[in-house]
C-alpha cells in the first residue's frame, strides 16, 4: 500500500519568517501538464510593505558585515543547495516539466552562480574602486557601497537559476532584497528561502514574495524606501510605468531582460546596485 | 577708509570682446535660433550683456542631427588618439583664454572673480586634460576591452558653475567617443558660447559638439529627442525626476546630478580654525549655489556656542559686492527668481522659530544680493533643515554622539555630499563609512578634481562624473564575443549558460519591448539616410 | 614701553592652567588645545594671500610696513660701523623722501646695543611715539644652547646697555622633549631679567624657531606656552633656520593671539621674522593680521616684521607709487 504523501505549504519569506499572505490569499500553481501542483501564497501590497520594512531593517547589519563574511555566507548557500539538490531537481522537473538532465543542469548552474558571486564579495570593491590621484594634498579614494533595499522582479521563465541569478548579485555588495518570484514557477524560490532560513543569511536580507508580479510590482516601484528596482523579469508587465513610478524617488532601475538566461552573471549586476562613495582627506606631515 | 575695506581692485573687462548677440552653435557654426531670443544680464548690476538665441524644437532637431552625422561620419571613426589630441587642444585653449573666460563667467553668473579665476576655469582646463588622456585608453575604463560610445549625448547643465559643468559633461563624452548637444542654463549661456569659439579655434570637426541655448523647454526637447542615446543632467531633483520619467522605457542612459542638503559634521575635537574655514567654504562658496554645499551644520552640542561665535566673527570679514573685484568673497545671487526663493525659505525659517543672523554688510543698490546668513536653533523638522535653499544660508543643528550625527546626517532624501571634522582618524573612517553620500570631505570641504568621482546617493541622482567612473558613464561594454569577457561566466556546462553565451551581453540593457525595437529600427533607417538637412539654416 | 608685570603674567597663567606650570599641567593643557589641519591652514593663508591691495590701500600698507619693521643685522661680522649704518637707515629710510616713516626698531646682537643706542641718540624711544627702539637678541641666540645663568646674564646685560626689547629663543630641545615646565620657567626667568632697576621692563619677544618645531601643532602649543609664560610677543624665527617666517605659521600664531585675547582680554604681539623680502609678501601679512585679529594689531607694540632687505623693496614700491614709474636698486641705499 502506498503511503499518503504530505504536501508542502508554500508561504512567503519575510524578515526570516514564513508568514502566509496577510490577505489570506493563495493561488494554484500547476504542473507543466496542467495538473494541480501546489497552493502558493499570493502576496498583497501589505506583504510587500512588510517585506520592505524587513529589508530595510537588515541593511545595516548585512552591509556592515565584512566582505569576507558576506562571501562566506553566500558560499554557505551553495553548500546547502548542493546538499538538497535532489529536492530542487525534482521540484523543477515537476514544475517545468523538464527532463532530469535539464533540471539538474539548472540546479548545478544555480549552485555555481552562488559560488561565483560569493567569490566576488571581497573583490568587487578592489576592481571597481579607485585611488584617485587628485592634484592636491589629499588622500582620495572611491569605493562602491550598497545602494540599500533592492526590489527585484525575478525572471519569469525559470524556477531557480533565474531567481538566483537576479538575487545573488544584489546581495554581494550588502544590499538587502525584496524579490518577487516567477509567478508560474514559484516553488523553487520558496524552497530556496527555506535554505536561506537555515543558512547564515540574516533574516530580512532576502524577502521572497510569491503571487502576481503585476499586482505587487507597482507597490515596490513606488515605495519610497526602496532604493533600486531590478525589472529583469518584468518584460511582460507594464514595466515602463514601473520605471516611471521608480523615478519619483530616483531609484536605480535595471530594465527587463528577455531570454532563458536573463540576468546572466556579470560584474555589472553587482555594481548596478552600488553607489560610488568618494572620500577625501587632507594629508600633511606638518 | 580703513585698510580692511581695501581699495577697489576690479578685474579688467577689457579682455572681453563680447558680441551683441549670440547664435546657436550647430554643426561647427553659429546660426540663428528660431525661438524668441532673450537677454542675458549681469546679476550684479542687472545690465544687459548680450542677446542670446533661443532654440526651438526644429533647432534641437538640427543640433541632434548634426551630432548624429558627426558621430556616424567622423567621431566614431576617429582613433582614440586623435580624439584625445582634440581634447588636449581644447584644454590648452582654455588655459590660454583663462582670464577672458573667468571675467565672462563672473560677469554673467555673478560669482566672485577670485573663484572663477582660481577654481572654475583652472578646473575646466584640468577636466579636459584629464579626459584627453583617456580617449585612447578606453580598454582600461573598467568595462572590458573595446567598449563603445553611446552615440549622441544630450547634456543639460545648471547656472551655478556654467563652464565647469560644461567641462564635466563634454570632456568625458568626447573622450569616450560620443558626440554632444549641450544646453547651458538660460541665465548663464555666455561662457558656453565663448567655449564654442574655442572649439572653432581647435578645429574640432563640425557637429561633434553643438551648443544650443534656451530655457527649460529647449532642454526638455533635447532630452526627449528620439535620436539621443545618453542624457546627462545636472540641476534640481525636480527636473531630474521629470527626466527620469521621460526617458523611462527608452534605451537612453542617464547620469543625473541633482540636489543636496549636505551635513557638515563638526566634532568637539575638530581642528577648529580649519573647521570654521571649512564651514564658510562649505556654504558660502559661490554664494551657496552649490548642490554639494554644506548647508546643514551639525555641530557637537558642547561646542555649539563657541563654533557659532567664531563663525560670526569670521563671516564678518567676508566682503560682499562687485563680482569682478578681486577682493570680493560673496558675489551676486544668480537671478531674481533664485533670490526670491532664498528669501522665501529664510522667512519660513524665521516663522518656524529659528534664529536668523546675517552679516551686517552693505547691499548694492542694483542686482541680486543676499547677505551670508546663519540660522541657529534649527530643528531637524524645519524646512530650512530639509529643503535645498541653494543660497548663502546655513542651518545649524546639534548632535551629542557620533551615532546621532550619522543618523541626522542621513535623515534626508538627498545624499550628495557630507563633511566630517575631527582629529580622530578612526572616527573619520567609521563615520565616512556610515554616511549615505557620494562625496565625503574629511577635514576639508568643496574640493573637486577631474580624477575624483562625484555624484549622489538617493534623490541626489545617479551616475558619477569625474574619474574613471565618469568616463564609464559614457561607455557601454563591447558585445560579448567581440571583447575579452568583462565578467566571466561561471564556466558552466549548463544548457542555459551555453545559450546565453551566444547572446550579446548588452541585450539585457535593452528592453525586450516592441517600442524599443521600433526605435532601433528607426535608428538604422536614420543612419542609412544621414544628411537630410544641413543648409536649411 | 614695558610689558605686563611678571606677577600678573604668572597669575594669569595659573588661572588659565588651573595649576602650577609644571610639565604635567602644561602638557595636559597644551595637548588639549584643538589640533591644526595643515592643509586647511595653508589654504586659508593662501586665500588671504590673494587679496589684491591697490592704490590708496597699497600706499597705506607700504608706509605701515616700514613703521613695523625691526631693521635687523645679526651677523658674526657685525661691527659698530655696520650698526651705525643700520641705524642711519632706520632713522631715514629714504633720503630722497622725508615723508617716509621710520622703522619701529633696530635689532642687533647684545654687544652691539651700546652702539645702536649711541647712534640713535634722540631718536631712541618708543615706536608708538614715532621713535625707534633697540631690540637685542639674547639667551644664546640663535641656538639657545647654554645654561640658564648665561641666558639671564646675556639678557640683563643687553637691558642694562639700553635695549628696549629682548628677542629670546626658547629651548626647542626641551620643548620637543616635552619639558614644557622648563621652557616656561626659562621664559619667566628671562622675563624677570628684562626688568630694569627703575621697575620698568624691556619688552620680551619669544622666538619659537618654528622651522625647528616643524609641525603646526607644535607651533600652536609653543605659542600658548610662550604667552602663558609672559611673552609680550611671539616671534617665528631667528632667521638662521630655514624655513623662517611663513604666512601659514604667522596666521596660526595670530589665531593663538586672537584666542588668548578673547579668553583673557590681554593683547600679545606677533613678529614674523626672516624670509620676508618683498613688499608684496609683507602686504599679505598685513592682510592676514587685519582679517585674523583686526586692524588694531597693526601697531608697533603688537606687530613687527623682522627683516632687513624688505625695507628696500618697500622703498622701491613706494617710489613707484610716488613717481608713477618703476625705480631701481641704485635709488635706494644699502646699509
Amino acid at each position: 500500500m502506498s503511503r499518503l504523501a504530505v504536501p508542502k505549504t508554500y508561504k512567503l519569506y519575510i524578515g526570516g519568517a514564513f508568514p502566509r499572505s496577510e490577505s489570506g490569499r493563495t493561488y494554484e500553481v500547476l504542473r507543466a501538464d496542467g495538473a494541480f501542483l501546489a497552493n502558493v501564497a499570493k502576496a498583497s501590497r501589505k506583504d510587500a510593505r512588510d517585506a520592505v520594512v524587513a529589508a530595510r531593517g537588515a541593511v545595516s547589519g548585512w552591509s556592515g558585515a565584512t566582505s569576507y563574511n558576506r562571501g562566506q555566507v553566500l558560499y554557505r548557500i551553495a553548500e546547502l543547495l548542493e546538499g538538497r539538490r535532489a529536492q530542487f531537481v525534482a521540484e523543477i522537473e515537476e514544475a517545468e516539466g523538464a527532463s532530469r538532465a535539464v533540471a539538474s543542469a539548472q540546479v548545478d548552474e544555480a549552485i555555481d552562480r552562488w559560488v561565483w558571486y560569493a567569490g566576488w564579495a571581497d573583490k568587487f570593491a578592489q576592481v571597481t574602486g579607485n585611488a584617485n590621484p587628485v592634484a592636491g594634498p589629499y588622500f582620495n579614494i572611491s569605493v562602491p557601497e550598497p545602494t540599500g533595499v533592492v526590489a527585484i522582479i525575478a525572471p519569469q521563465d525559470s524556477s531557480l537559476v533565474g531567481f538566483v541569478s537576479a538575487l545573488a548579485p544584489a546581495l554581494v555588495a550588502g544590499n538587502s532584497a525584496v524579490i518577487v518570484a516567477s509567478e508560474r514557477y514559484p516553488l523553487s524560490a520558496i524552497s530556496l528561502a527555506e535554505v536561506l532560513a537555515t543558512s547564515d543569511v540574516p533574516g530580512g536580507v532576502v524577502n521572497v514574495l510569491t503571487g502576481s508580479p503585476a499586482e505587487i510590482a507597482p507597490w515596490l516601484a513606488s515605495h519610497s524606501d526602496v532604493n533600486a528596482l531590478d525589472l529583469v523579469g518584468a518584460g511582460d508587465l507594464d514595466w515602463v510605468s514601473l520605471e516611471i513610478d521608480a523615478a519619483d524617488t530616483l531609484k536605480r532601475v535595471l530594465r527587463p531582460e528577455g531570454g532563458a538566461d536573463a540576468a546572466a552573471p556579470t560584474l555589472g549586476r553587482i555594481t548596478a546596485f552600488t553607489e560610488t562613495k568618494t572620500v577625501w582627506h587632507t594629508k600633511s606631515l606638518k | 577708509m580703513s585698510f580692511l575695506e581695501y581699495a577697489p581692485a576690479p578685474e579688467s573687462r577689457a579682455i572681453l570682446s563680447l558680441r551683441d548677440q549670440y547664435g546657436l552653435f550647430i554643426d561647427g557654426e553659429f546660426v540663428e535660433g528660431r525661438g524668441t531670443p532673450f537677454q542675458t544680464i549681469s546679476p550684479a548690476s542687472e545690465e544687459r550683456i548680450a542677446m542670446i538665441a533661443n532654440a526651438n524644437a526644429a533647432d534641437v532637431d538640427d543640433a541632434v542631427a548634426a551630432a548624429r552625422r558627426a558621430y556616424d561620419r567622423t567621431w566614431s571613426k576617429m582613433s582614440g588618439r586623435d580624439r584625445g589630441k582634440y581634447l588636449f587642444r581644447i584644454a590648452r585653449l582654455v588655459q590660454e583664454r583663462a582670464r577672458e573666460l573667468a571675467v565672462a563667467e563672473s560677469l554673467d553668473n555673478g560669482k566672485p572673480i577670485k573663484e572663477s579665476r582660481d577654481v572654475d576655469v583652472p578646473l575646466v582646463a584640468a577636466w579636459f586634460f584629464y579626459y584627453a588622456g583617456w580617449a585612447d585608453k578606453l580598454d582600461h575604463a573598467g568595462l572590458g576591452a573595446g567598449p563603445r560610445a553611446h552615440g549622441v549625448a544630450a547634456q543639460v547643465i545648471p547656472w551655478n558653475f556654467p563652464l565647469l559643468m560644461l567641462s564635466w559633461k563634454i570632456a568625458p563624452a568626447l573622450a569616450a567617443g560620443n558626440t554632444v548637444v549641450l544646453k547651458p542654463a538660460e541665465t548663464t549661456s555666455l561662457t558656453a558660447l565663448i567655449f564654442a569659439e574655442i572649439l572653432q579655434q581647435a578645429d574640432l570637426p563640425p557637429g561633434v559638439v553643438n551648443i544650443i541655448t534656451g530655457a527649460g523647454d529647449t532642454g526638455a526637447n533635447l532630452v526627449a529627442h528620439d535620436d539621443v542615446d545618453k542624457v546627462a543632467f545636472t540641476g534640481s531633483t525636480a527636473v531630474g525626476r521629470a527626466i527620469a520619467k521621460q526617458i523611462a522605457g527608452t534605451d537612453k542612459k542617464a547620469t543625473l546630478e541633482l540636489g543636496g542638503k549636505a551635513a557638515n559634521i563638526v566634532f568637539d575635537d575638530a581642528p577648529i580654525d580649519q573647521a570654521i574655514e571649512g564651514i564658510v567654504n562649505g556654504i558660502f562658496f559661490n554664494q551657496g549655489h552649490v548642490c554639494c554645499a554644506g548647508s546643514r551644520l551639525l555641530v557637537q552640542e558642547n561646542i555649539h556656542d563657541e563654533v557659532v561665535e567664531r563663525l560670526k566673527l569670521r563671516l564678518s570679514t567676508l566682503r560682499l559686492g562687485d563680482p569682478l573685484d578681486k577682493n570680493t568673497d560673496i558675489g551676486a545671487i544668480n537671478s531674481r527668481e533664485q533670490l526670491e526663493r532664498i528669501r522665501e525659505l529664510s522667512d519660513i525659517g524665521v516663522a518656524e522659530g529659528a534664529d536668523r543672523w546675517s552679516v551686517p554688510c552693505e547691499i548694492p543698490e542694483n542686482g541680486f544680493w543676499y547677505a551670508p546668513t546663519i540660522f541657529t536653533n534649527v530643528q531637524t523638522s524645519s524646512r530650512i533643515a530639509r529643503e535645498e535653499i541653494f543660497g548663502p544660508v546655513l542651518s545649524v543643528l546639534t548632535f551629542r554622539t557620533p551615532a546621532e550625527a550619522i543618523a541626522k546626517a542621513n535623515n534626508t532624501p538627498y545624499g550628495l555630499s557630507a563633511g566630517i571634522w575631527t582629529d580622530k582618524g578612526s572616527r573619520i573612517l567609521a563615520v565616512a563609512d556610515k554616511l549615505r553620500a557620494g562625496v565625503i570631505w574629511a577635514n576639508t570641504f568643496n574640493r573637486f578634481d577631474p580624477s575624483s568621482p562625484f555624484g549622489g546617493y538617493k534623490e541626489s541622482g545617479y551616475g558619477r562624473e569625474g574619474g574613471r567612473h565618469g568616463l564609464a558613464a559614457y561607455l557601454t561594454p563591447a558585445p560579448v564575443g567581440q571583447a575579452a569577457v568583462t565578467a566571466g561566466r561561471t564556466g558552466a556546462k549548463s544548457v542555459s549558460a551555453g545559450r546565453a553565451a551566444a547572446k550579446p551581453a548588452t541585450a539585457g540593457r535593452r528592453a525586450a519591448k516592441p517600442r524599443i525595437e521600433t526605435k532601433d529600427a528607426a535608428k538604422t533607417t536614420r543612419s542609412a539616410t544621414p544628411a537630410k538637412k544641413g543648409a536649411a539654416k | 614701553m614695558s610689558g605686563t608685570s611678571l606677577v600678573t603674567a604668572r597669575e594669569r597663567a595659573l588661572a588659565v592652567l588651573g595649576g602650577e606650570p609644571d610639565d604635567q599641567t602644561l602638557g595636559r593643557y597644551l595637548h588639549g588645545i584643538p589640533g591644526v589641519d595643515a592643509v586647511g591652514l595653508e589654504q586659508r593663508a593662501a586665500g588671504l594671500g590673494t587679496r589684491s591691495i591697490k592704490t590708496s590701500s597699497k600706499k597705506w600698507a607700504l608706509d605701515k610696513i616700514i613703521s613695523l619693521v625691526d631693521l635687523t643685522t645679526l651677523e658674526g661680522a657685525d661691527t659698530p660701523g655696520k650698526v651705525r649704518s643700520l641705524v642711519a637707515k632706520a632713522m631715514n629710510p629714504d633720503p630722497a623722501d622725508p615723508s617716509t616713516p621710520r622703522v619701529a626698531a633696530v635689532c642687533v646682537y647684545g654687544d652691539m646695543v651700546p652702539f645702536a643706542v649711541d647712534a640713535l641718540g634722540g631718536a631712541h624711544g618708543d615706536p608708538d611715539d614715532g621713535l625707534i627702539s633697540v631690540a637685542a637678541v639674547a639667551t644664546a641666540f640663535p641656538s639657545g644652547r647654554s645654561s640658564l645663568e648665561i641666558k639671564l646674564a646675556d639678557t640683563a646685560e643687553a637691558v642694562a646697555a639700553g635695549a628696549d626689547e629682548i628677542d629670546m629663543v626658547i629651548d626647542r630641545g626641551a620643548f620637543l622633549a616635552g619639558r614644557y615646565g622648563q621652557v616656561f620657567d626659562q621664559i619667566s626667568a628671562v622675563k624677570d631679567a628684562c626688568r630694569r632697576a627703575d621697575g620698568t621692563s624691556a619688552s620680551l619677544k619669544v622666538i619659537l624657531e618654528t622651522g625647528e618645531l616643524v609641525t603646526y601643532d607644535n607651533v600652536r602649543r609653543a605659542s600658548w606656552l610662550s604667552i602663558l609664560a609672559g611673552g609680550d610677543f611671539i616671534k617665528t624665527s631667528t632667521g638662521k633656520v630655514s624655513p623662517a617666517a611663513t604666512l601659514p605659521v604667522t596666521l596660526l600664531m595670530l589665531e593663538v593671539v586672537r584666542d588668548w585675547h578673547l579668553a583673557t582680554g590681554h593683547k600679545v604681539g606677533v613678529k614674523p621674522a626672516g624670509g620676508i623680502r618683498a613688499s608684496k609678501d609683507a602686504i599679505k601679512y598685513l592682510v592676514t593680521v587685519a582679517e585674523t585679529v583686526g586692524e588694531d594689531w597693526l601697531v608697533p607694540h603688537l606687530f613687527r616684521f623682522g627683516a632687513s632687505s624688505l625695507l628696500n623693496d618697500v622703498l622701491l614700491q613706494r617710489q613707484k607709487m610716488t613717481t608713477g614709474h618703476y625705480s631701481g636698486p641704485d635709488y635706494v641705499t644699502i646699509d
